[in-house]
């Protein structure tokens, strides 16, 4: 692992919605070729977040640098221009349109006579076919709608999109979440060739099984303040398992179910 | 690792489709075979259908519908409905005429008014449905029945009738009339020039919403606009500017009226945005949008033409075309909803 700038980092950063502290002091940073799980429980601030990462929201308090300059996107389209692609669960893709149309929506290839443009059909579906394929997805037939896909090819048509696009950081929102346990590992397999291409990613989730695999680093969360920033050397599986589950929480409620059977 | 994962995703279980599976997913397909089986039918049991004077009186019915069902297609297809297209037939030919015939201002002075009227109105009520997030249904109920009042209200205010006449003593009639309304000789049968305007208009819509941006970002936005929001798509200005568009297809039909009979009801057009809303969905298109076709539309609407011509040829009771209209419809709305559960079936 090679010592380079971070792509981003956040220091003691925080949210509040009226009257409510959605976040507060959490830190963490963002490597290039690095992966970064965001582990919580609902409600434990991980939506918030990743919306300041994203540009869908704006930090309160501490500091959010991206690529060493400090960094305020007003919007989804400004973060995504600076580099940062964010793929939700379900919001990935459009599922009644071409795999081809989904790759390029937003970013369409045009030949341009003059004042007109029209779409550029032949190289959308070739870019589409190879940037798939570089990332592993054989996929035959490109004009098929996404909607035929399954969940995880849908997850990785979106991630395929964000890498293809120049993205340097790649956020991804419960990729797993809604997925069986073969193509989460598929979706997984994504990420890690992401990460091998370079690119920062944050990935967020409540399974310590899906994330201890790929992370290098852990930020834990709960109710919107931070349990801490782990790299993967410092935390065993069985270690982020019990914190993610609420450590002496369960233990306690263990004992409580154990004496109530007695 | 990438040995792995090239290997995960080629799937055994995919065949590849074959040429029926690949035109069965095509939208237009159902109203094609539809429109065929009608020709057939009414081309053996009329003998005038399939003379000149009968090709042209069809083709001229299904004409300036077709004009609107395209362009409401493309609004069903971004996801929103037009009640006022209709009755928005009828309020341009009326600004028009009112226009033309009581200030004594120029036809074409006069079309680009009632243009600009109509471009509001399909403005107005765009950016009332993006800007509210209202069901356009509601919206534009609104704007259909406000309409119909001006239309009458309006009408009778300035005239003391409810019909605005005397479009041939108008300056520039002439030519405004051969541009809208004129005839064209073809073998000694005269074709209305509607019939150039709709397959023009249905060509270049249908070119416009597969081969280019604009379109890609009509079946996204009608698909599923928060994905494309999310990648940056102008979701507002899509939909914006396709209010516009069947706005600006009910002035094309609301001048071709006028100009072809001289005058204008003010009653005129009400109803008729449940047939444009018909021939799209026989053409293909989907309730919900994100799916459906241009040219489909077009052939929706001849269709609708000829069934309703070809009833009159058979000397049958026009009756008839209602019920006809309902068994199409129901008929249209199932193959479709099959095809959409085919595109949108999820393998986990």
């Amino acid at each position: 692992m090679t010592t380079t700038e971070p792509l981003i980092e956040v220091e003691d950063v925080g949210k509040t919605y009226g009257s409510v502290i959605a976040l507060r002091d959490v830190s963490t940073v963002v490597n290039p070729g690095e992966v970064t799980c965001v582990l919580g429980d609902n409600g434990a601030g991980k939506s918030t977040l990743i919306k300041i990462l994203a540009g869908v929201h704006q930090h309160d308090s501490g500091t959010f640098s991206f690529e060493g300059r400090p960094a305020r996107f007003a919007s989804p389209r400004e973060a995504l221009d600076a580099g940062i692609a964010t793929v939700y669960q379900d919001l990935a893709v459009v599922p009644l349109m071409s795999v081809w149309r989904n790759f390029f929506l937003g970013s369409e290839p045009r030949i341009t006579w003059g004042p007109f443009a029209m779409l550029d059909r032949r190289r959308g579906r070739t870019v589409a076919r190879e940037a798939l394929a570089e990332m592993g997805i054989d996929l035959r037939d490109v004009e098929q709608p996404v909607g035929t896909l399954s969940g995880g090819e849908r997850q990785c048509v979106a991630i395929a999109r964000a890498v293809h696009f120049g993205a340097k950081v790649l956020i991804l929102d419960e990729p797993t979440a809604a997925l069986g346990v073969k193509q989460a590992g598929v979706v997984l397999r994504y990420v890690a060739q992401a990460r091998d291409r370079g690119l920062g990613v944050v990935l967020i989730t409540h399974n310590p099984h899906h994330a201890y695999p790929v992370g290098n680093r852990f930020l834990l969360l709960k109710r919107g303040r931070s349990l801490g920033s782990y790299e993967k050397s410092k935390i065993t599986l069985a270690e982020l398992t019990q914190q993610m589950a609420g450590g002496a929480e369960l233990e306690a409620l263990e004992h409580e179910l154990r004496a109530a059977q007695t | 690792m990438s040995v792995a994962t090239k290997e995960t995703l080629v799937d055994e279980r995919i065949s590849r489709p074959s040429l029926a599976n690949r035109l069965i997913v095509r939208p237009e397909i159902g109203a094609l075979l539809g429109a065929i089986v009608v020709f057939v039918f009414f081309s053996v049991v009329s003998d005038q259908f399939l003379t000149a004077s009968g090709v042209a009186t069809w083709l001229d019915d299904a004409s300036t519908l077709g004009i609107m069902a395209v362009a409401v297609a493309l609004l069903m297809i971004g996801g929103e409905f037009d009640l006022s297209a209709g009755v928005m037939t009828a309020s341009t030919a009326l600004v028009t005429a009112i226009f033309a015939t009581q200030l004594g201002w120029n036809v074409w002075l006069a079309l680009l008014v009632s243009l600009v009227f109509a471009l509001a109105v399909g403005a107005f009520n765009g950016w009332l449905v993006t800007r509210t997030g209202l069901p356009s249904f509601i919206v534009t109920l609104g704007t259909f029945l406000a309409l119909q009042g001006l239309n009458l209200g309006v009408t009778r205010l300035i005239t003391g009738s409810v019909q605005v006449s005397g479009m041939r003593a108008t300056d520039g009639y002439e030519s405004a009339g051969f541009v809208f309304a004129s005839t064209m000789d073809i073998g000694g049968t005269p074709f209305q020039i509607s019939v150039v305007w709709w397959i023009g208009f249905a060509a270049l819509a249908g070119w416009l919403l597969v081969r280019t941006r604009l379109g890609n970002w009509i079946f996204a936005v009608g698909g599923s606009a928060a994905s494309a929001r999310a990648v940056g798509v102008p979701v507002n200005r899509t939909k914006i500017l396709l209010f516009m568009t069947t706005a600006a297809a009910g002035w094309l039909v609301g001048s071709i009226n006028i100009l072809r009979f001289a005058s204008a009801q003010a009653n005129q057009g009400v109803g008729l945005e449940l047939h444009f809303i018909i021939a799209a969905v026989v053409g293909g298109c989907l309730l919900t949008g994100g799916f459906g076709s241009a040219i489909g539309a077009a052939i929706g609407a001849l269709i609708f033409g000829m069934a309703r011509q070809g009833i009159v040829f058979a000397n049958w009771d026009s009756d008839w075309f209602m019920l006809f209209l309902g068994a199409m419809l129901l008929g249209a709305v199932l193959v479709n909803n099959t095809f959409r559960r085919r595109a949108e079936r999820v393998r986990r």
